[in-house]
């Protein structure tokens, strides 16, 4: 605009935009642009309250590349989605699922549909809003009354001042051998940046700033160090409102969350008074003797051979010679510090009375660590019994084998 | 096509005068008044009471967790996932409205269209809120997205899941971007129409300045053109998608190849019975029956009659398959269906579907509005059993006897079902009020003066300016 550098003054002459005609039916419409266009005019458009059908062909509006830049939007959702899927399943965290190729196609198609789908609708509304120009808040066309109802039931048809086949006389006289409802002189709209309101500009800026504030503090505390730990908004199970081991309780007079047992009491199933059974005492010593609930049959040593191969064979092995998949591969890896557990043939274990091998069990020896939480105490007589078994196997002599067999075995 | 020509659904206009000028009148009428029909603050009262019932059972949930629906072993599903089914399945009509039937040519859809792509999106939001909350922590599911998070680890794709967040946020959004950009021009309208400033800035942003410029219009029905065809594939894979949650795991009932065409077949019949149940009152209400007029319904009920054989085929072929398959745990699966402990719900299913709607051959039933909203409800009612029927007969027996069960939904279960009809409403009541319920542009291009639905229609300049005459 030339007169922008001007000084203001109600009196200045507001410039001519353009010359608008006014019609009543689209094929009035179809008809004046017809004749604009024949007569070589370039800046001018029609308005209308619906796509008018043939308007494209009467304006020679050439077909717009919308189609094109929605095909390479769907292209690059395609390739985002291929690659997406193979960086981050494939490649950054490598994911196996049920045995599935880390990479195959077919299971990687529905998403790589939906992402060419989505860039190519984002694509087409914000390339078609972008090549109309829009948003476009103001307008010299917003100055004239009758153009309101643009968007009701009435047909325009604008040509501008600009235009170089511009003449305001000779261009009037073509509008209205076109047969137009009305015609009106549209003047340029200068008033709209100069009257904008400085208070809603300033407005703007400070909530823009404002805005910024809540990001800027997220930024620091992603950049920052501190020793306290980060805000948790939301704590799922981290908080639980109860008291763990050891913590603190103010109701009880000690001050303890956990209580011990009051005196004289004992918990349901653990009286446990029978010395023999539970702990392998009689007599002041170790017991010499199974305890009477040991039913010495069949059974029990067949329990005791299954439990023993469950809990004793990982480190004493299969014949308790103490070479067991433990200590095996402690010896592969050769770190030191390894000490082989028992051969339990040898003769000092072999001399032990059954009380002291239980006492062993449950409640470890050296390396070896308590099993009574997780024996109960009559599968450690039965391991005790298969023990004694695989002992005297170890400690045989030719006496042991009957007399037939002797010859075959020297 | 020969539609086009053939139909015009403003036979009942009357003729002569600027039909333009009323159709504006018409839609723009609803915004102009000063307040809505008594039937609105009720039907809107109602609405927000139904939504405050669903915000309250809601928080109720996410405060004490999901034990507090019925939504426990063997049935992890439940109302949750059948509630997100039925509300996304109602959706797909709207989209087949407004992409397939404008691909097809079906000018029809020009009065009908706007509020059923409004439908498409409040039904999307409702489904949106189950799967969200039934995940049990609602705080953490961009757990779900590929975005980078604190525990550095990505989704997993291979999952049909997974394959479900991106179908159904593509859908939403796209149905989102569609809706608006049909709805620019007309918000022009209410902007030029605006007689209070506050309305004027209003639509006046959301409209971005259209003027209905020739040049824009080309732009703007070329990309119409193009997010129509990109939205009908939408359409009939978002379902789709929807039903691989299903047919790609192993249980019986579920683990089948015609999920995916059933599935959509029944999201359309199920999504149209919604259109005409909110058709019928907002025309009685709003006084759009010149727009949308009894021609619209009838033309909806006979694709209800389509979809609804399409539906009652799949009842049928799944049951054939499982005959024919020789597979006795699917046998079991299907015999139970219909003579097990969910019968019920079976023969609610079989009713309201596959039964009910054979009416609709009756020239007289699908011309009667009434019969046409209490039909419509019917098979929204059928419907959502569908998918109950799906869901809870195959999860409670499935191959271990030792781990069947029975689902007893609690109350909470009611109340989030119920309360999402508050939301699908209240955001409904407000689109009518507050925005262009028929998209005035597209109605009037194809109106008798706009020229679009000319008999024989040429590019040819000369007959498109004598056609009219």
């Amino acid at each position: 605009m030339s007169d922008d550098h001007k000084p203001k003054a109600a009196s200045t002459a507001p410039e001519l935009h353009g010359i608008l005609a006014e019609y009543d039916t689209p094929d009035q419409l179809l008809n004046a642009a017809r004749k604009v266009r024949g007569a070589g005019f370039e800046k001018w458009d029609t308005y209308s309250p619906f796509p008018v059908h043939g308007i494209d062909d009467a304006m020679g509006i050439k077909m717009t590349v919308l189609p094109w830049i929605t095909l390479c939007a769907g292209l690059t959702g395609l390739g985002s989605a291929i690659l997406m899927q193979w960086w981050m399943n494939a490649h950054d965290y490598p994911w196996l699922i049920s045995g599935k190729p880390l990479w195959s196609i077919p299971a990687n198609v529905p998403i790589m549909f939906e992402l060419t789908v989505l860039f190519s609708a984002i694509t087409t509304l914000v390339g078609m809003l972008m090549l109309n120009g829009l948003p476009h808040p103001s307008h010299p066309l917003d100055l004239v009354k009758r153009f309101a109802r643009v968007t009701d039931d009435k047909f325009f048809l604008m040509i501008q001042a600009s235009d170089s086949k511009f003449d305001e006389k000779d261009t009037r006289d073509l509008i209205d051998a076109t047969h137009p409802v009305a015609v009106e002189s549209v003047m340029e709209d200068r008033v709209t940046a100069e009257n904008f309101p400085p208070a809603l500009v300033y407005g703007l800026i400070v909530v823009t700033c404002g805005a910024l504030v809540p990001v800027a503090l997220a930024v620091k505390a992603r950049h920052s160090k501190s020793d306290k730990p980060r805000i948790h908004l939301i704590q799922d199970m981290d908080a639980q409102p109860k008291y763990k081991a050891q913590r603190e309780n103010s109701i009880f007079a000690d001050g303890r969350a956990d209580r011990e047992a009051l005196p004289g009491t004992v918990p349901v199933g653990h009286l446990n008074e029978d010395d023999h059974f539970f702990r392998g005492r009689a007599q002041g010593g170790w017991a010499r003797t199974f305890p009477a609930q040991v039913d010495l049959s069949e059974e029990t040593m067949a329990r005791g051979k299954e439990r023993f191969g469950i809990y004793c064979t990982p480190c004493h092995g299969q014949s308790g010679a103490g070479d067991g998949m433990v200590h095996k591969r402690a010896e592969a890896l050769a770190q030191g510090g390894w000490i082989q557990p028992s051969n339990m043939t040898q003769e000092y274990v072999r001399n032990q009375p059954v009380g002291e091998l239980f006492n062993t069990i449950s409640n470890g020896v050296r390396n070896m660590p308590a099993y009574a939480a997780q024996i109960p105490p009559e599968d450690r007589w039965a391991i005790i019994m298969y023990v004694r078994a695989l002992q005297r196997s170890q400690a045989g002599t030719l006496d042991d084998v009957p007399e037939s067999e002797r010859g075959s075995v020297k | 096509m020969a539609t086009a020509s053939d139909f015009n659904p403003f036979q009942s206009a009357p003729k002569g005068e600027n039909t333009f000028a009323q159709i504006t009148d018409n839609v723009t009428r609803i915004m102009e008044a000063p307040r809505p029909p008594r039937a609105w603050y009720i039907a809107f009262g109602v609405a927000l009471s139904m939504l405050l019932v669903f915000f309250g059972s809601l928080g109720w949930v996410v405060w004490n967790g999901i034990g507090s629906w019925g939504t426990t072993m063997p049935a992890a599903w439940a109302f949750p996932i059948v509630n997100f089914v039925f509300w996304i399945g109602i959706g797909h009509a709207g989209t087949l409205i407004s992409a397939i039937l404008f691909l097809l040519r079906q000018n029809w859809r020009t009065a009908i269209n706007r509020f059923a792509e409004a439908m498409t999106i409040f039904a999307v939001m409702c489904a949106g809120v189950f799967p969200g909350v039934h995940i049990g922590r609602p705080w953490l599911p961009y757990y779900m997205m590929p975005i980078p998070n604190q525990m550095d680890m990505w989704p997993q794709f291979r999952s049909p899941l997974e394959w479900d967040i991106f179908a159904v946020s593509t859908y939403a959004t796209v149905s989102i971007l569609f809706w608006y950009m049909g709805m620019i021009p007309d918000f022009a309208t209410f902007r030029d129409r605006s007689t209070s400033t506050a309305k004027r800035l209003a639509y006046g942003i959301v409209a971005m300045g259209w003027r209905g410029s020739s040049r824009q219009w080309h732009r703007y029905e070329r990309a119409y053109l193009i997010l129509a065809a990109i939205a009908t594939p939408l359409v009939l894979s978002v379902h789709s998608v929807v039903s691989f949650d299903f047919a790609t795991a192993q249980l019986p009932g579920w683990h089948t190849t015609i999920f995916p065409p059933y599935f959509v077949a029944g999201a359309i019949f199920g999504g149209f019975a919604m259109v005409v149940t909110l058709a019928v009152p907002a025309r009685q209400f709003f006084g759009l029956k010149r727009i949308i007029t009894i021609r619209h319904l009838e033309l909806m009920n006979k694709v209800m009659i389509a979809t609804g054989l399409m539906v009652g085929y799949s009842y049928g072929m799944e049951f054939f398959i499982a005959w024919y398959s020789g597979n006795s745990y699917e046998g079991f699966t299907f015999v139970n269906r219909a003579f097990g402990q969910y019968a019920w719900a079976y023969w609610t299913m079989i009713s309201c579907n596959v039964i009910i709607p054979q009416l609709f051959w009756f020239k007289k039933v699908r011309t009667n509005v009434w019969a046409t909203l209490v039909i419509g409800m019917l098979i929204n009612v059928g419907m959502w059993f569908e998918r109950f029927v799906i869901i809870c007969t195959s999860l409670t027996r499935d191959f271990l006897p030792a781990s069947w069960g029975y689902f007893i939904p609690t109350k909470i279960d009611f109340m989030t079902l119920g309360g999402s009809f508050g939301l699908f409403f209240t955001l409904f009541l407000l689109f009518c009020r507050y925005l262009p319920m028929v998209a005035m542009s597209e109605v009037k291009a194809f109106s008798p003066a706009g020229g679009h639905a000319r008999p024989h229609l040429h590019h040819g300049h000369d007959d498109a300016a004598h056609a009219h005459h």
